[in-house]
Order: C-alpha cells, then sequence, then structure tokens
C-alpha cells in the first residue's frame, strides 16, 4: 500500500491504496466519483475517459501512482458554478446520449478533441472518436452535439 | 388529448429529462452502488467447452486471504434451488414439447460451454476474490464439443443433453404445407437461397452487475441488478428457482446502460448473489467484465436457413418455404425458443400478400452461450430472409426491386397473413415512395458511373420491412406457448400539491420513458412537465410490469397510463362537480382546469389535487378521499411497425472496404410521442444492424469450442467511423390496436437494416450472395473468384 496524492476535480485527494490500483479505480473506489464508467477490460471502449492535466486519458490504462501530482479533471467537475459545459449542454440538445453509460467518457473525449481541434468537421470528429464506443445512438446525435459544441465554442 | 402549445405536448421534441444526471456523471448504475459491509463476489468458468466435472477442491481457495466462502453446484443443489427456466414452451410438429435440458446456476457434474459457471467466491475485496478462484482445483475430463450448426443434428454429434437426441430441441412448423406445395407446383419460377444469419453477441455498454441483499430481521431479499424487467426477475428467482417467496423478494432495476435484449433474461449470476447473501449473512456484490460479458450474455441471432420462394410470370408471390436450422445454445435462456419459432416464422409475410407459407425450424442445442432476444429477436432474421429473397428474385428475372416490391405489397387492411399475423395497418408504398425520393433513387446510375470513373463500385440495397410489437395479446401469446401474460401496468398518483408520480412497470434504460411518458402525463393533465415524475424498476414501489423489449412500452406501457389517467379523469371530475355543485356531465377537463359548462365557475387542477386529500364535505360512501388510481393494458393485437431503408454503399474493389455512402430510413410508427427519442431509437438500431452486415460476428473455435472473439480486440463493435449520418423519414398509419396509435420504434432500425446493406454489396459486386459480417476480406475474396453478374447473365 501506498499514498497516492493528486488534485481531483480542483480539490486535494488522497488515498492509501495497493500499487496496481487503476486510476479508475482510485476515482471510483477511493473518491466515489462514480461518473466515470468501466464498460471493458482492454481499453478500448473509453467510457472511463477523464482529463489528466488537461489531456483526455483512458483511467483504466493508467495507474493510480502514476497520476500522482496531477490535476485530474472528471465529468462531475465539468459543469462550472452550476452551469453545464457547453460540450454538456450540446449532448442534452442533440439527444447525443441513451442510456448514458458511454457519456461521460464521450464528454471527456469531446471537449479534449475540440480543445485540440478547433476547425471540426464530421469526418474529424469519427476519426477521433474511434476510442469510444456507444451502443445506443449509432453516433448521429454525438457527432451532431460536438460539431455544434464546437461551432458555439469558436 | 388536450395537447398543449407549449412545447412540451405530444409529438414535441422535448429534451430529455433524464439527461441531466447522466452529463454531470450522477448516474445511478447497479456498479454504482456500495451496500455497508458488502463482499465482493466473482465466478469461476469453465475453460471446456463441454467436460465433466470429477471433482472440485476449494480447500486452498476457501484458505486465501479475504474469502468469505466458495459455492459450488453442490450447495445449490443442497439448497434444492430449481434451475434457470425457459419461460415459453414450443411444440414440436410431431406434438411432442420441446426438450429441455436442466440448466444449473452452478454446473454440478458437466459444463456446457467457455464460460459456463462453476464455483463462486466471496470475498473482502474483489481482487482477494478473483485471486482465490485461482486456487480452486477443478478435475476436469475433457469431452468433444458440438460447436457448428450445419452437424450438430448428425447422429456422431457430441450430445449436449442427454434429453435432447441429435441435439434437437424441437422440430417446429408454421404455416401450410399442402397449400405451399401447391403454389410451387404451379410457380413459373422458384428463386432458392441459403442464408446465413450470423451470430451477434449484445454488448450493451454497461455489463451486467449484481448485488444481493438478505435483512435477517425481516426475512426480506433485496437484489439490484442490471435488468430489463425486474418484477419478472423476482418472479422466476421466487416461484420457479426458489430463492425466496415472492413478498420477501424486492428487485431494483435503477439505471441501466442498455439492454437490446441481453438483460431480459434471469441469469446464473444475479441469481447466485441474492441466493448467497443469506448464507454469508452479508452484502454480495458482483460486477460483470467485458470478457465475461461476451461469454456468458446471451447472445442473439445465429441461423442457418434454406429459402424457395415461388412467382408466376408476372412476379406475383405465390408462395414462401423455408427451412431453418436456430442455435439455441447449450442451454434455454428465459425466452430463447420463442424467437426463432413465434417471432421469426409468423414474419415470414413480410410486406407481401403471400398466400401460401410453409416454415420449419429446428431448435438445437450446441456447445456454446446461450442465445437469446437480441434487438429485433427473430424478426430481423425473418426480415433479412423475405428482403433476401425478394431483392434476389427481382434481379433473376430482371425487375427493378422497387416494381417487384409494388406488385405484392398489401394493400387493404385488416390482412389475415398464412402464418398467425393479422396485421392492422400500414401504408407500405408511402414509405417506399418516401425513401426512394429521399435517396434519390433515379440519380443512382448517374453515382455508380461517377464511382466507376473514380474505380469504384457503388451498389444500391432496399429493405422493405415489417415487425410484430406491443408484445402482446396475452390471450394470443398464452395460446402459443408463453408462460406469461403480455399486458402492461401503471398507476398514477396525484400527491395533495398537485404533482403526480406514476408508477410504470415499463423500465427504461436508455428509452426515454422519464420524458415521453411525462410528456403524456402532462399533456393530459395540463400541468407543466416537471410536476410529473415516472417511477419505475423497482418491485417495492410498482406492484407489478412485464418490463421493456419487443419495443412494446409505447404500444403497451403507455396505454396502461392512459387508462389510469381515465380512471383520474372520471374520479376527479366527481370531485370538481361535489365542489362546484354541478353534475358531473357538465364538467369540463381543459388545459389543468375543471369548469362546468355553461358558467364561469372553475377549479385549478392542484386546488382539486388539495381538495381529493382534505376531503372536506365529501358525501359519504359516494366519494373516497384521495386520487389514485391503477390500470392494467392487455392490447388487443400486435402493432405492426413498417417502413423501408435504402442503402448505398461503395466498395474499393482493392482492398474490399465497403463504405456506406447513404442511408436512407422511412419508417411508419403510428403515432410519434417524441420525434427526437425516436429518431434516436432508429439510428441506435441502423448501427446495430450495419453492424450485423458488416462488423459483428460472434466466432467460435469449431474444434475447441473457444470463443474466438472475446473482446473489443476481436469483436468488431461498430465505432463512428464506420457509420455515416443518417437520413430519416417518417409516414404515419395510426395503430387501431392501442388507444394512442402507437406502433413502436426501439427495433426497427436492427431490423430493417442488414438486408438493405447486403442487397446494396451484392448489387455493386454483381454477385447473388455474401455471408454476413460483409468483412473486407470477404467482399475481396468475392471480387476475386466471382464472375461479375452480367458475366454471368
Amino acid at each position: 500500500m501506498s499514498v497516492v496524492s493528486m488534485t481531483v476535480n480542483g480539490k486535494p485527494a488522497s488515498a492509501d491504496v495497493e500499487a496496481r490500483t487503476l486510476l479508475v479505480q482510485f476515482i471510483r473506489d477511493e473518491l466515489g466519483l462514480t461518473g466515470t464508467h468501466v464498460g471493458c477490460d482492454t481499453s478500448q471502449c473509453g467510457a472511463c475517459v477523464v482529463h489528466v492535466d488537461g489531456r483526455a486519458v483512458k483511467s483504466c490504462t493508467m495507474l493510480a501512482a502514476q497520476a500522482e501530482g496531477a490535476e485530474v479533471l472528471t465529468i462531475e467537475g465539468l459543469a462550472k458554478n452550476g452551469e453545464l459545459h457547453p460540450v454538456q449542454a450540446a449532448f442534452r440538445e442533440h439527444h447525443g446520449l441513451q442510456c448514458g453509460f458511454c457519456t461521460p467518457g464521450m464528454i471527456m473525449t469531446a471537449v479534449d478533441m475540440i480543445r485540440r481541434k478547433p476547425d471540426l468537421d464530421e469526418e474529424t470528429v469519427r476519426e477521433e472518436l474511434d476510442g469510444n464506443i456507444c451502443r445506443c445512438t449509432g453516433y448521429h446525435n454525438i457527432v451532431k452535439a460536438i460539431l455544434a459544441a464546437s461551432q458555439e465554442m469558436r | 388529448m388536450s395537447d398543449k402549445a407549449s412545447g412540451e405536448g405530444i409529438g414535441q421534441p422535448v429534451r430529455r429529462k433524464e439527461d441531466f444526471r447522466f452529463i454531470t456523471g450522477n448516474g445511478h448504475y447497479t456498479d454504482d452502488i456500495s451496500r455497508p459491509h458488502q463482499t465482493w463476489t466473482c465466478f469461476l468458468r469453465s475453460p471446456h467447452a463441454h467436460a465433466r466435472i470429477k471433482s472440485i477442491d476449494t480447500s486452498a481457495a476457501e484458505a486465501a486471504p479475504g474469502v468469505v466462502a466458495v459455492f459450488t453446484g453442490k450447495h445449490v443443489a443442497d439448497d434444492e434451488l430449481g434451475g434457470l427456466i425457459c419461460g415459453w414452451t414450443v411444440t414440436s410438429k410431431d406434438g411432442t414439447p420441446m426438450k429441455v435440458g436442466p440448466h444449473p446456476i452452478l454446473a454440478l457434474d458437466t459444463v456446457r460451454y467457455v464460460g459456463d459457471h462453476v464455483a463462486m467466491v466471496v470475498a473482502e475485496t474483489l481482487a482477494d476474490a478473483r485471486a482465490a478462484a485461482e486456487l480452486i482445483d477443478v478435475d476436469y475430463e475433457a469431452l468433444p464439443a458440438t460447436i457448428s450448426l450445419a452437424t450438430c443434428q448428425d447422429e456422431t454429434a457430441a450430445q449436449v443433453h442427454p434429453e435432447a437426441p441429435r441435439n434437437t430441441c424441437f422440430e417446429w412448423e408454421l404455416g401450410n404445407k399442402a397449400e405451399t406445395e401447391a403454389a410451387f407446383a404451379r410457380a413459373d419460377r422458384v428463386v432458392k437461397l441459403d442464408l446465413t444469419n450470423n451470430r451477434l453477441i449484445p454488448n450493451a455498454m454497461e455489463p451486467r452487475a449484481a448485488i444481493g441483499e438478505f435483512d435477517k430481521g425481516s426475512g426480506i431479499y433485496t437484489l439490484h441488478t442490471t435488468s430489463q424487467n425486474p418484477h419478472v426477475a423476482r418472479l422466476v428467482l421466487s416461484a420457479f428457482v426458489g430463492v425466496a417467496p415472492e413478498h420477501k423478494l424486492r428487485v431494483i432495476a435503477p439505471d441501466v446502460g442498455g439492454g437490446f435484449g441481453s438483460k431480459i433474461f434471469i441469469y446464473a449470476e444475479e441469481t447466485a448473489c441474492v441466493w448467497a447473501a443469506a448464507k454469508v449473512g452479508r452484502p454480495i456484490k458482483w460486477t460483470g467484465d467485458r470478457s465475461e460479458a461476451f461469454l456468458s450474455d446471451a447472445h442473439g441471432r445465429d441461423h442457418l436457413s434454406h429459402a424457395e420462394l415461388a412467382l408466376d410470370k408476372d412476379g406475383k408471390f405465390l408462395g414462401l418455404r423455408v427451412k431453418t436450422i436456430a442455435n439455441l445454445g447449450a442451454y434455454l435462456s428465459t425466452f430463447s425458443a420463442a424467437v426463432p419459432t413465434y417471432l421469426y416464422g409468423t414474419l415470414l409475410s413480410g410486406q407481401y400478400d403471400l398466400p401460401a407459407i410453409h416454415v420449419e425450424v429446428d431448435g438445437v442445442y450446441t456447445h456454446t452461450a446461450p442465445v437469446d432476444a437480441y434487438r429485433g429477436a427473430g424478426r430481423p432474421e425473418a426480415t433479412y430472409l423475405v428482403e433476401r429473397m425478394v431483392e434476389t428474385a427481382a434481379r433473376e428475372i430482371g425487375m427493378d426491386p422497387a416494381e417487384l416490391r409494388r406488385r405484392n405489397y398489401i394493400r387493404t387492411f385488416p390482412h389475415q397473413t398464412p402464418v398467425i399475423m393479422n396485421y392492422d395497418a400500414g401504408d407500405y408504398e408511402a414509405s417506399l415512395d418516401a425513401a426512394m425520393k429521399a435517396i434519390d433513387y433515379a440519380g443512382f446510375p448517374a453515382r455508380k458511373s461517377e464511382a466507376a470513373s473514380r474505380g469504384k463500385l457503388r451498389g444500391i440495397g432496399m429493405s422493405s420491412y415489417i415487425e410484430a410489437c406491443g408484445l402482446a395479446p396475452s390471450a394470443a401469446v398464452g395460446s402459443l406457448g408463453a408462460g406469461v401474460g403480455l399486458w402492461e401496468s401503471a398507476e398514477v398518483r396525484v400527491n395533495p400539491t398537485g404533482n403526480v408520480e406514476v408508477m410504470t412497470g415499463s423500465h427504461s434504460h436508455g428509452q426515454g420513458h422519464e420524458t415521453t411518458f411525462a410528456q403524456l402525463v402532462a399533456s393530459r393533465l395540463g400541468i407543466p412537465m416537471e410536476q410529473v415524475e415516472i417511477v419505475h424498476g423497482d418491485t417495492d414501489k410498482v406492484q407489478f410490469g412485464m418490463g421493456t423489449y419487443g419495443s412494446r412500452s409505447g404500444a403497451v406501457g403507455m396505454s396502461a397510463i392512459v387508462k389510469a389517467l381515465d380512471k383520474i379523469e372520471t374520479k376527479a371530475k366527481k370531485i370538481a362537480a361535489h365542489l362546484m355543485e354541478a353534475a358531473v356531465e357538465d364538467i369540463a377537463f381543459e388545459n389543468g382546469t375543471f369548469t362546468v359548462r355553461g358558467t364561469d365557475k372553475s377549479l385549478a387542477w392542484a386546488e382539486l389535487s388539495l381538495a381529493a386529500y382534505t376531503a372536506h364535505g365529501f358525501p359519504s360512501g359516494e366519494i373516497e378521499p384521495g386520487l389514485k388510481e391503477g390500470a392494467f393494458y392487455d392490447p388487443t393485437n400486435f402493432t405492426f411497425p413498417a417502413g423501408c431503408h435504402i442503402c448505398e454503399v461503395e466498395i474499393d474493389p482493392d482492398t474490399g472496404i465497403t463504405k456506406i455512402a447513404k442511408f436512407v430510413a422511412v419508417d411508419d410508427f403510428g403515432t410519434v410521442i417524441n420525434p427526437l427519442i425516436v429518431e434516436g431509437q432508429v439510428h441506435g438500431g441502423i448501427a446495430q444492424g450495419i453492424g450485423q452486415a458488416l462488423l459483428e460476428h460472434g466466432v467460435y473455435d469449431a474444434e475447441s469450442g473457444q470463443l474466438v472473439t472475446g473482446s473489443y480486440m476481436d469483436y468488431c463493435m461498430p465505432r463512428a467511423d464506420d457509420l455515416p449520418s443518417f437520413t430519416l423519414g417518417f409516414t404515419k398509419t395510426e395503430s387501431p390496436s392501442n388507444p394512442l396509435g402507437m406502433k413502436g420504434c426501439g427495433e426497427a432500425g436492427a431490423i430493417a437494416s442488414p438486408p438493405a446493406v447486403i442487397n446494396a454489396i451484392t448489387d455493386a459486386l454483381g454477385i447473388r450472395d455474401i455471408e454476413m459480417p460483409a468483412t473486407p476480406a470477404r467482399v475481396w475474396s468475392a471480387l476475386q473468384s466471382a464472375a461479375p453478374r452480367a458475366a454471368a447473365e
């Protein structure tokens, strides 16, 4: 066991965990932030995407210890002062979610995508979403929501 | 129905009420829930497709750190727990009932597929449980396995269950054999095709999970589980498995991350958690990982069929005969026997006036995971067969596929098919016309030439589908072998402050019931949607319900709410008449206000609600206090959503990669409550159908029975860059079989799209058939080996 400390959603977070603890387990089990989901065991589905030091990361692919000292942002920390992030609002407006399970990962991926590529088009969004699987929406409205949010954030 | 102009009424694209919790990470899925002092469990699964268990030594596991208990099939047998059941009995054509092998919760002496449940380890942490499971010493005697659907009925094939010789569970038939033979005898042309409907693995994004609990003081068991139908789970667990009496078992299905059929069924893991919780005296939590989901969730489809279509010289269909072998897997899952029979054979008339049909289906066991309903369930298999046959016939007789369909469409309703179904309403040509217009069918030859100039092969294919939804009239399904009725229940509770809770037996796991159902209630009562709460998924809150599958929640679930609202209105008017000193017949209710016709007297909804509970001065015996009504709705018929999907593909002959260039779907779902949600359902269904046609295939090794496609590295899920944006359209004929005129929209996309895609690919390649999934390798191979159709002709 060893103590791992990081900043999660702007607040200091620290826990004594086994060395093998994954970042997603730290977030879900130690901090009780269950908005970040686990949809697979091969780092394919992207339901667990969070931001580590501003970049989208599949939190099942990294050990909690690797995030020592990092700034981590999860879906719970995305809305500020009760106001939805434009990507969250766009997912709602364009019906970009159904069961909601892949949604946190989709939204965190989309926020990072828009940051890196302000001039998104449909083809780019679809390519960029390659690491996030949704079984409900056929991606149609997710793509629409991300393009709308990216327009709004320009 | 008093639709409000406020934008929340029926037909409005209201944004979903449930979204806020999901987009902010505040949903409550089963794995998000933890109970005080809970333990964790994991299951030891069979590494063999077929083996005899000679012995199990759990002593090392029991002594491992953190282990609370280890259970095997012997413990289950000692407690005299029943096995898992199939709730539908299919009768073979010789009159004998289907042959069912036992389906124990933990294997007793034989394992029958890779992933079969052998032991359960309960420990302080998941890591402890997993580590201990590896210490269980199972002495297996590996046996030959039957994997291939084509040879599983051979005398020499290894037997899955001794109860079912030649691995045959049932040999079922439907239709009129003699009339069909006669139709073929007078046919001018017979079209024949062998078709495979590929095995699919459902893959809802949330893996199955469960928390079992037992309260010693009250003797009440609680199961949190990822279920599409918690009441049915409770019924099976109490009446058949015998875990606990029904009134001592509470089943809660909280937020559920997709189902697509796979979460209808009552599985071993969830059952074991609630059973074992009493034995260890602490809550037990299980969260399946994706690898377990691949191995043990019920799979879908998996048919081999031979079909023949008889036509006269004008292209009029005379008869259809079909022989299908349907894989049931190693055990009969909850609804498995119904899927390749009553949900399949009954839809083989498609949208066509087909005077004679005869279908034979052999349901067979193999040493693979159980196969059961997956989005569409039987209807995609029927549609694939019919629409591939029709397209093939059109090509063979040199007629435009649209024209051949037009010549054979059913045009008058009601229409009795030769295979049970009585279609109540539809306009098939309207959706065909709309789809052809939307895709610019007339402009296709130009697009094909343009693609050819770039070295690409372009093809177009259509699919005129029909499905039977609104499951289902209880008497009808009862006569066909169902062990349950398929009505739905609702209870409307009006609180003293005027807001409303609606308990529904439907379950939402992505369908947006919290929004559409609230739209219905708010519009009917003339109150804002935020004053309506839709309550579902908890057997303690909702008295009973049949759950959500088969696109039934609108047509059946909402109809129950309509009936309850009718009763609410009747009673409220009675109260209003008393309060305003008028006759009940003179009370009008509109936009949330009760008025006395011809006067200026009025009473607002909230005032009436409060009065219902204060009950001051109610004439005793005439009006009971309170405002709460329940209803059960049993549909009078199935509903028949139908439409036309057209797909245009472009194939790179160098790589075999198929790109969906255009996809148009025009659907007739009857009344639409929320078009935003309905479109979303169609999008998702199309994606799953395109997945089946191009990408997805559950593959077992033919010898070892190992699941080759056991992860997202091997099972090709549709991703965003595999799909285009879709063009949707709607036509409308209302269903006369329920009060709202709804038909159901949840499965249409998955039903209609696979034949459209394959018809487009075979058109592009100029070949007769290609097996699903039409992977780049298969397409490329087809291009190398097949003579182009033009040359063959």
